[in-house]
């Protein structure tokens, strides 16, 4: 968090100019909704290209001959195993295993990584990487970018048209095509699509190409979230947190198998005795049996009254076509099909547990 | 006659005799954005001024709407079941929520008409 201060976006101005609405989120004055209204946001980018300014996501470049082992330190990962070019999703962990935040570790070269952060934790992931970086022969260096979000179907063929080539890059691949921008096939809609971090002028030039393109619409905060929550996607704060573990959210596939009982990762004695002991809870998707979500905070209940779990995300799912939501229910319940009842408002909601996602992935894996 | 009254809590009531429509206005609906569920209360409940009686939920958010004077309720718009867009559509007309038989005429006279909630939303 960055105190009491809201922070503003560089490109307030385009985001004014196009109508949005504001709204708070994790620090930073977000545009939450364009005219065109959140329903229509998000379907447009299911089928064209949604355009989202991520500039409250934090960048930094961590480097130096010690940089991978910093990263090996840090994360449930091998950094030196990573290819050049290869982006890994990833966490920093507690030494109880809860998790601190979820990143993006892009390898950038021998001995340059490229972590994306959550701006709602970007203060802490920074104090946290420049304490570790005192061990290990390494440099941490925040990037003051602008970073936005490309995602959809047709965000290849919006990008080439705008001068910017993409057919080198696969889904989770990442660099830097020229003097401070980075460039990943990533993104948090479950489409395929880019971000791309770089300087203000350059964005503005970028962006006023993307924007002269009817494929290309703005798209805020709201859709962002149903579009996430929809790709089955954590939001850290919710989904995780400091009090989940990575089994319990379901996010072991982001850990490679060799560092599960013996990594070296703050969190590795935590992890390994929650793994031999069997996670307690899963987090699950979760579908309402009418037309009413419910949403983050809900309680979850079995038939016979006893509490079994809680909503951490939850609200409409506009492509689903129904509401759709994620929480964590006790694990002997995390079936799919299996019916609990979620309270909202004193009324016992019946919701089956559902596999994620609620609609397919279309990432571009080559 | 009909009259119009607005809520600071951004209602418009229809008044007609002791009968009073009930729904949300057109800024109100702007704000809450895109409306996928209305949960409407049971015809023959009595509710007092401040109550909630009904919730409109957005695809982000679930939101109260209060009832604006003392009464029983006697018909809910059993449309937005089906189609709880309509209050987007047409909040001051078709996209009603309830309508309510009037216990105390006289709370009327602390809302506000149309041109004081106009000056009211600025």
């Amino acid at each position: 968090m960055t105190g009491d201060k809201t922070n503003e976006l560089p490109l307030a101005d385009l985001h004014s100019a196009a109508g949005a609405r504001f709204g708070a989120f994790a620090g930073w004055n977000m545009p939450l909704t364009y005219p065109a209204g959140v329903m229509k946001e998000h379907l447009h980018t299911r089928e064209h290209v949604g355009l989202f300014d991520i500039s409250h996501m934090k960048l930094f470049v961590v480097s130096g001959p010690g940089a991978a082992d910093l990263i090996n330190r840090a994360c449930p990962l091998d950094a030196k195993a990573l290819e050049f070019k290869q982006s890994k999703y990833t966490f920093f962990l507690t030494e109880g295993a809860g998790v601190i935040d979820d990143l993006i570790i892009t390898r950038l070269g021998d001995e340059r990584f490229m972590v994306v952060a959550n701006a709602g934790n970007a203060a802490t992931d920074e104090a946290h990487l420049r304490a570790l970086a005192n061990d290990f022969d390494a440099n941490v260096e925040p990037l003051d970018r602008v970073f936005i979000a490309i995602q959809g179907p047709e965000a290849a063929i919006v990008l080439e048209k705008a001068g910017i080539a993409t057919d080198g890059l696969l889904f989770m691949q990442g660099f830097e095509p020229r003097a401070n921008w980075f460039m990943s096939r990533s993104g948090y809609t479950g489409e395929d699509g880019f971000e791309i971090g770089l300087p203000e002028a350059d964005a503005r030039e970028l962006l006023g190409k993307l924007l002269a393109d009817e494929r290309v619409m703005w798209i805020g905060l709201a859709a962002r979230d149903s579009l996430r929550l929809e790709a089955g996607l954590c939001l850290h704060g919710n989904d995780i947190t400091p009090d989940t573990d990575p089994a319990s959210a379901g996010l072991m596939w982001a850990i490679p198998k060799d560092l599960r009982a013996e990594g070296k990762f703050i969190g590795a004695a935590a992890l390994a005795s929650i793994l031999a002991a069997g996670a307690q809870e899963k987090r699950v998707g979760l579908k309402p049996e009418g037309r009413q979500p419910v949403r983050s905070g809900a309680e979850l209940f079995d038939a016979d009254g006893n509490r079994v779990g809680r909503v951490t995300s939850g609200g409409f799912g506009p492509s689903a076509g129904f509401p759709v939501a994620m929480g964590y229910v006790s694990t002997p319940l995390a079936k799919a099909g299996t019916r609990v009842f979620a309270d909202v408002r004193g009324t016992k909601v019946p919701v089956d547990v559902h596999s994620l996602p609620f609609t397919q992935h279309r990432y571009r894996k080559g | 006659m009909t009259k119009t009254y607005y809520t600071e809590d951004h209602e418009w009531l229809r008044v007609e005799g002791d009968v009073a429509t009930v729904g949300i206005t057109d800024y109100a609906q702007e704000q809450l954005g895109d409306l996928v569920f209305v949960e409407l209360p049971e015809t023959g409940r009595k509710v007092a001024k401040g109550d909630v009686a009904v919730v409109v939920e957005s695809v982000k958010a679930a939101s109260d709407v209060y009832a604006p004077l003392d009464g029983e309720i006697i018909d809910t718009n059993a449309t937005l079941s089906a189609d709880p867009a309509l209050v987007n559509s047409a909040a001051t007309g078709d996209g009603w929520l309830w309508k309510m038989k009037i216990a105390n005429a006289g709370q009327l006279d602390g809302l506000m008409d149309e041109a004081g909630y106009k000056a009211h939303i600025g």
